[in-house]
């Protein structure tokens, strides 16, 4: 397991193990990969968060559409794996799970344990930085590449 | 809740003991139908029944012993009962301690055989 926000590792871990989930990743909605799990490629992983957040959005674009509350989850059953995409405001925004199972586990536990992720996140996130500085591409490039090293140990 | 599912888990829940009944779709361990009493909580249920349940299939296949007709989790503060119903569908119902298991048992399987 990797992960950007060391906080997120403990609850994380805890869902992975619980849920008998086989990838887990966690983002923001523009994206930006928070942690993950069980990803072994770099091109992999970044194209399954933009993937991710991209269905977040359009889902909840359609919603709205429609006139309904924007779908917290969203879950793409297959016959022999499924994923299961589902967003939660933290005090850093809000973010998206992406999670990839096998037949060893269920849709439905994987909705249980991800309500019980949501609450154990949310209980161990520190409070939101107060100032927001101005974002220069060089301070953009360097945490993109300490973001890189944190996931994939490079 | 459709009329099908109604009258199977209204007559489950007026047995004596009872807590809570649910029809419950095995594949994916979600709530398709639901009759709870307050406390009892389905969603969780449901999805750690089916997973039992699906647990259980898979030993009695090893154990070449065909398909089990009925699960019974024997706890502290009662019992979990779940009775595959159709092909995709779990009959699961929470019973409270001192509770005539027996007529409970006959009742889910009748119910389950209905519903499948």
């Amino acid at each position: 397991m990797r992960a950007i926000e060391p906080w997120v590792v403990t609850p994380l871990r805890s869902f992975v193990e619980e849920s008998s989930a086989r990838l887990a990743l966690l983002m923001t909605t523009s994206g930006q990969v928070v942690a993950q799990h069980g990803f072994t490629g770099a091109l992999d992983l970044m194209a399954a968060a933009a993937l991710g957040t991209g269905i977040i959005a359009s889902s909840g674009e359609l919603a709205l559409l429609m006139d309904w509350t924007p779908f917290r989850t969203v879950a793409h059953q297959g016959q022999r794996q499924s994923h299961f995409l589902g967003w939660f405001d933290t005090p850093h925004g809000r973010w998206v799970a992406l999670v990839v199972f096998g037949g060893e586990t269920k849709l439905g536990l994987v909705q249980v344990y991800f309500d019980q992720l949501v609450v154990e996140l949310l209980a161990a996130a520190p409070p939101a930085p107060v100032q927001k500085q101005e974002v220069l591409a060089a301070d953009f490039e360097r945490e993109l590449n300490a973001s890189l090293r944190a996931l994939f140990g490079r | 809740m459709t009329d099908a599912y109604a009258a199977p888990l209204d007559s489950l829940t007026r047995l004596r003991g009872i807590r809570g009944a649910m029809v419950v779709a095995a594949q994916d361990g979600l709530v398709v139908a639901e009759s709870l009493m307050g406390g009892v909580k389905g969603t969780p249920l449901a999805a750690l029944a089916a997973n039992l349940a699906a647990r259980v299939i898979e030993l009695s296949a090893r154990a070449a012993v065909g398909e089990p007709r009925f699960v019974h989790l024997q706890a502290q503060d009662g019992s979990l009962l779940v009775a595959p119903a159709a092909e995709e569908l779990l009959l699961v119902a929470v019973a409270g301690r001192d509770v005539p298991l027996g007529l409970i048992r006959l009742e889910m399987l009748r119910l389950a055989e209905r519903l499948a």
